[in-house]
């Protein structure tokens, strides 16, 4: 067959190719996703009296986006109401949604944003890149604003405490975070009063039970194997337990060395050990948080790590008579620097106030009601989840898992500890995780582990392309 | 004739332009949008750009998740189109001509409905059943062969380095080798009888007939699955993101570009990283489809 015979009536493919890539290739690009305007937008106000201390317009509407994951968004809704009550002029156009960042990306970068929003959920905006960006207002006024319950205090001191270091970017918060998670290790009561164990307070302890635990038939540990982050709780805790705030402060600083300090290998050391002695309950590496802990409560397995939300979580899985509790880890000497009590705590459902929308002022005054004791008790029995407003849970009747919670963050008091490198630079808590799920399966030693995570960390911050935080 | 030409084109015309124009908007200026992305430091909220010439793709050849993702994806395309060929052939060879005397098998199309069931499911679906397959201790997998007796060769599976990655590819493998079967089997129904009885007149044996006779026939659409099995192999995003752990893991084995891509999109919001990701992976697909179509250019056969 002879190509050039064949009769073509039509331009040739590549003719067509070829006009469409030239054409294409012509800046399409004026208005497309950077296209954004950076004039600056009036926002509306109104007079600040004592009644409304933010000075919150009250014909202006008010748009919140909430996200509705397994919080629902019945108390934002509920709070939204007394919002109404208190401005009868304004509107509210409440959107509850899974996916906050694919819907409000375009609205952040036309700088045409709702007045609040809960950015939280697997699709969340990257919030270090939104404070960087300059898109969310200081939250100063909110905090110095006197509460809604007790005039006399501001916000600022109706809050658990590092909550609002935890919003707190470059100096200035910009994040409220509504939910209150400590982190700890958890156990079925029943289970181990069957068997006559004591949960331990020290990490010689916790290997001793481990051992009886094994004898009895028991895996003794069990972790959410395929997010290797849950297995980092309580080894970041023990070494912020052994090294103190100077410890947590040099790695999120990212100072040289950091992740070579004695109690962070020390604190690998002794998940390695978990691993080396066979404490682990086998194939964990390989499952999911569902799995491994559908695990834990079929009493397969007698400990495991998780937040304060595992209770919330497992709700549909658990047998009667679980009677989950959550305890500190345990302390990794004799020596430590902060108590044994002291807990891994840090707020999240992350509320901002975007700084080119429409009514900040509302928004702002949203969060005041949001935060206020009556709001948060609502949010507390709803989901039976602590909210980050001091004293929300007096008063209520807790389950065990949350009772056990409320305990722990009382005898904690002040001593609770937060490491901030995981929202600040995503890709050093990636490295993080990957090691130490290598080190839970021994294919890494304590020492390898500390020097990978130290290369990635140095990495970060010899990266002029990443922005740097301080704390 | 001039105007029977004419009212042609604009009949054409009117039936290629809307399509042409939607395929421009939301293809076509996507593609440049990325290209032009690449070059910047776009974080994905910010209106504000800043131009940074190449300095994404140096960065790219010096990031060692992309270059793992880069030896990942590069494996999968050696094994993943091949495995599934091979098998989509044999199978195709076994429905259509292992009946007797080189006739169909009795149920030939139950056969090639049962196969064909995987291409009903959508990927992610598919990557969690086989989740439950590989799962270290309940899985249907470990669990078989334990029944057997192979104790000793069940493996936690994805929680291996050396193993995940392959697990991943022969859920791939597992998901598209009935779609190849099917479409192999179509060819071969094409070819006459006589073809193959000539060849068995001749004394051929089976194998030599379905490697001598068959295959070069189906050079076609061997070379079209070529390039679908290719781009398949390059992305594999949704099972990797779906099955693995981390995703990307245990310690980046499972790595691919796309999952690198979505990571610092949507994770770390480096859009214009990102995009030099995308616009180097479309001339990794580019490049494997240009080489497999040229590979494949020699005189057709014409049948019958």
């Amino acid at each position: 067959m002879n190509p050039s015979s064949q009769f073509r009536p039509y331009p040739t493919r590549r003719a067509v190719l070829g006009a469409a890539v030239a054409g294409a290739a012509l800046p399409v690009l004026g208005g497309c996703v950077t296209g954004g305007d950076d004039g600056a937008t009036e926002a509306a106000a109104g007079a600040k009296t004592a009644e409304n201390p933010l000075g919150v317009p009250d014909k202006t509407p008010l748009e919140v986006v909430i996200f509705k994951g397994g919080y629902g968004d019945e108390y934002a809704i509920n709070a939204e109401s007394l919002y109404k009550q208190r401005y009868p002029g304004a509107t509210v156009d409440h959107k509850g949604m899974q996916k906050v960042g694919k819907a409000l990306q375009p609205r952040f970068v036309a700088d045409t944003p709702p007045d609040v929003v809960d950015n939280t959920g697997a699709g969340r905006l990257d919030l270090a890149t939104l404070v960087s960006a300059g898109k969310l207002t200081d939250l100063a006024d909110l905090l110095d604003a006197p509460s809604l319950d007790d005039p006399a205090r501001k916000v600022r001191d109706t809050l658990l405490p590092g909550v609002v270091e935890d919003g707190t970017f470059d100096g200035k918060a910009q994040v409220l975070n509504f939910t209150y998670t400590v982190w700890g290790l958890w156990y079925s009561k029943p289970l181990f009063d069957k068997h006559g164990w004591t949960f331990p307070t020290t990490w010689d302890a916790m290997l001793a039970l481990c051992e009886q635990i094994k004898k009895a038939g028991v895996a003794p540990w069990t972790y959410q194997g395929k997010y290797p982050e849950y297995l980092n709780d309580p080894l970041l805790a023990m070494a912020a337990k052994a090294g103190g705030a100077d410890l947590v402060k040099a790695v999120d600083n990212l100072e040289p060395n950091a992740w070579k300090q004695q109690p962070l290998v020390d604190a690998a050391t002794a998940i390695a050990e978990l691993a080396g002695k066979g404490y682990i309950l086998s194939g964990s590496e390989a499952l999911s948080h569902t799995e491994a802990q559908a695990a834990w409560s079929q009493s397969q397995v007698a400990i495991i790590p998780c937040g304060s939300w595992l209770e919330a979580e497992q709700k549909g899985v658990t047998p009667d008579g679980f009677d989950m509790v959550m305890a500190p880890a345990p302390a990794l000497s004799g020596g430590d620097k902060l108590p044994q009590t002291a807990l891994q705590a840090s707020s999240s459902e992350s509320f901002i106030v975007p700084a080119k929308g429409k009514n900040p002022r509302g928004g702002l005054e949203f969060l005041r009601i949001l935060f206020s004791t009556t709001a948060a008790k609502r949010f507390a029995e709803l989901n039976s989840t602590m909210p980050s407003v001091a004293g929300a849970l007096e008063g209520l009747t807790l389950s065990s898992g949350l009772g056990s919670v409320k305990t722990a963050v009382d005898a904690a008091g002040a001593n609770t500890f937060t490491y901030r490198f995981r929202t600040w630079y995503a890709p050093l808590a990636k490295a993080v995780d990957d090691a130490t799920g290598e080190l839970a399966t021994k294919r890494i030693t304590p020492a390898q582990w500390s020097d990978r995570v130290q290369k990635a960390a140095d990495a970060v911050a010899a990266d002029s392309a990443v922005k740097k935080f301080q704390r | 004739m001039a105007n029977d030409r004419h009212g042609r084109y604009r009949f054409l015309a009117g039936a290629i332009l809307p399509a042409l124009a939607l395929y421009a908007v939301f293809v076509l200026s996507p593609y440049a949008q990325a290209f032009y992305l690449s070059l910047t430091d776009w974080t994905g909220v910010s209106g504000q750009v800043q131009f940074v010439g190449l300095d994404n793709f140096t960065r790219l050849v010096r990031d060692p998740l992309f270059l793992a993702a880069l030896r990942n994806n590069g494996l999968m395309l050696v094994v993943v189109p091949v495995v599934t060929i091979a098998l989509g052939l044999l199978l195709a060879a076994l429905v259509t001509f292992g009946g007797r005397r080189g006739s169909a098998i009795r149920g030939a199309s139950s056969y090639q409905t049962a196969y064909f069931f995987p291409q009903l499911l959508s990927l992610p679906i598919i990557a969690l059943l086989w989740q439950f397959v590989y799962h270290p201790n309940d899985g249907l997998l470990n669990g078989f062969l334990r029944a057997v007796g192979l104790d000793a060769l069940a493996r936690t599976w994805l929680g291996d380095p050396h193993l995940a990655l392959w697990a991943v590819m022969a859920v791939l493998v597992w998901s598209s080798v009935g779609f190849y079967m099917v479409l192999f089997a179509a060819s071969m129904s094409a070819i006459p009888t006589e073809i193959i009885e000539a060849a068995v007149l001749d004394g051929a044996g089976k194998l030599a007939t379905l490697w001598r006779i068959v295959l070069p026939l189906l050079r076609d659409s061997v070379q079209v699955a070529f390039v679908y099995l290719g781009v398949l192999a390059l992305d594999a995003f949704a099972v990797v993101q779906v099955m693995t752990a981390g995703p990307g893991g245990p310690d980046n084995a499972t790595e691919v570009i796309g999952l690198g891509l979505y990571r610092n999109a949507f994770t770390y919001s480096r859009f214009g990283y990102a995009a030099a990701m995308g616009v180097a992976l479309f001339f990794l697909t580019l490049t494997l489809a240009v080489l497999a179509l040229r590979a494949g250019r020699r005189e057709r056969v014409e049948l019958a």
